[in-house]
């Protein structure tokens, strides 16, 4: 039975990670969309 | 760092390190937090206890969930470790380029809002108007001081930027003007109050500005008991109608153009303030935020250590209330639960945050350099000048520090890679230290980020759903 579902990481995202080409706002830590992420660079 | 909660129905587990997120039954619940202190062999007798009257909890299939927690584990999806501190990226020592400016293009304003932090719109040194000149060599200083950064930001803020619409127009031209040439992509945005809105600035505005802030408190009550004119004339019957005219516009525009946000502030005298956000809503917008005012402690409309549960209860019903609207089809996004799980920033933007005083500054109307637009006109936080550039250094360096590893109590917080430590203002304002942490702001945050991630859970939840019935229709 199936008691764990896992959504669709941190860790790994050190690696491509600090370009600084995202976006900048109050409280952005989470929201910002990132074109590396998203495969948009 | 693993943090279990139970929210709207679902139990979520969050793997902070990482930032996975698992949607889990109740007796995966249980064994999640049994994990690191106990065996698998207690773990699984006390189950067998706890769910002796479910046929469905066998030891097999309670030796399978083991197994699946050992498998998430080792894939680094459970129970990861915090690799970063170890890293001990040096941010002190870290190079990082101004790429975002706040233009205080007009200390001045049309409205007299009462919890303004910019006290009237002057920030404390009274009216004054960007000129085109200083304006120009703020896009200059950023220009040259952002290195190989392609995309820039400027927003133009107050104040009330469109007292000074002219300048705002040149600026953007001077900044377009110069993006060939320096490889540049500006991305100019606006905060206004509304009052001043009109066709042209309409039709600039969903032309050049990437998004567009514009601020009602709510209901009309809400909004008026806090923003008028220094007459004392509430403002919403006179914003409303042009915001809805600039969105019903703005929607209609090239992609890229269409973002905006309805921005409004709570306080102690609207603790209701979900029914100000369902208000915006109703008005037919569907881009939403609302803030909790950060005021002196004895302001009257001033939150209080009290008013905490009532605010958590708001935001909880607020989640509620944007599941079963989208459900609905009728759903609007909250600034707050805009989460993105798969999208989202990488790891050095969690842990440096919002680029305080580093890569994001403020720039009063006589081109005084601030860390950011709620420090400008506080002399000690001013960094330097954009004809002289950052002449204050070890101002500027303080806010290298403003980042997750910088706070003892962030260490132990489930919350800290979606918050990056906080605000540097609300702390330095309510602590009286940039390095201070503003925990009554920790207490909100926390909610509303298991908010946000309950939202996604249901969204994953509610597409299975949608797909396990496609397949028995199917079949």
């Amino acid at each position: 039975m199936e008691r764990i579902k896992t959504l669709n990481n941190l860790v790994e995202s050190a690696n491509k990670g600090g370009c600084g080409e995202c976006q900048t706002s109050c409280q952005s830590a989470s929201k910002t969309s990132c074109a590396v992420a998203n495969q948009k660079c | 760092m693993v943090h279990c909660f139970k929210k709207n129905g679902y139990n979520i587990v969050l793997d902070v390190n990482s930032g996975s997120v698992h949607q889990v039954d109740d007796v995966a619940y249980d064994m999640i937090q049994m994990y690191e202190s106990s065996t698998p062999e207690q773990i699984i007798e006390a189950m067998l206890e706890k769910y002796k009257d479910r046929a469905d909890v066998t030891r097999q299939d309670l030796q399978a969930t083991i197994e699946d927690i050992e498998e998430l584990k080792k894939s680094g999806q459970l129970f990861s470790k915090d690799m970063f501190e170890n890293v001990q990226w040096n941010f002190k020592k870290r190079q990082s380029v101004l790429k975002a400016l706040c233009l205080h293009v007009a200390q001045d304003c049309d409205l007299a809002c009462k919890y303004c932090f910019a006290g009237q719109g002057e920030y404390h040194t009274g009216r004054s108007l960007m000129s085109y000149e200083t304006g120009k060599q703020a896009l200059d200083f950023l220009i040259q001081s952002s290195g190989s950064r392609h995309n820039l930001e400027v927003d133009f803020f107050g104040g009330e930027p469109l007292l000074n619409w002219d300048v705002v127009k040149k600026l953007v031209a001077y900044g377009r003007s110069k993006e060939k040439e320096y490889d540049k992509n500006f991305r100019f945005t606006i905060t206004t109050n509304g009052m001043g809105i009109n066709d042209d600035v309409i039709d600039f505005c969903n032309k050049e500005m990437s998004n567009v802030v514009l601020s009602l408190d709510g209901r009309k009550e809400t909004n008026d008991r806090m923003r008028s004119t220094r007459a004392g004339v509430g403002s919403y019957d006179i914003i409303v109608p042009k915001f809805k005219k600039l969105v019903e516009k703005r929607l209609q525009g090239p992609e890229g153009r269409r973002e905006y946000y309805i921005r409004g502030t709570f306080t102690h005298y609207n603790l209701d303030f979900l029914q100000d956000i369902l208000h915006m809503a109703d008005l037919g917008f569907t881009e939403l935020s609302i803030e909790p005012v950060v005021a002196s402690p004895d302001a009257p409309y001033a939150l209080k250590p009290e008013d905490l549960p009532v605010i958590n209860e708001q935001y909880d019903q607020l989640a509620k209330e944007m599941l079963k609207r989208r459900r609905e089809g009728r759903g609007f996004t909250f600034y707050h639960y805009m989460i993105d799980l798969e999208g989202g920033p990488c790891i050095v933007k969690r842990i440096s945050g919002c680029g305080v005083g580093t890569e994001y500054l403020a720039v009063n109307a006589n081109g005084d350099l601030y860390p950011c637009h709620q420090f400008a006109g506080e002399e000690p936080y001013k960094v330097g000048n954009v004809y002289d550039g950052i002449t204050r250094p070890e101002v500027a360096d303080e806010f290298k520090e403003c980042n997750v590893y910088s706070h003892e109590e962030c260490k132990s917080c489930f919350a800290r890679l979606y918050c990056s430590g906080g605000c540097a203002a609300n702390a330095m304002h309510t602590t009286g230290s940039i390095k201070g942490v503003y925990k009554f702001g920790c207490d909100i945050h926390r909610n509303r980020i298991e908010n946000a991630l309950m939202l996604k859970v249901a969204e994953q939840a509610d597409k299975d759903a949608a797909e396990e019935a496609e397949r028995e229709k199917a079949e």
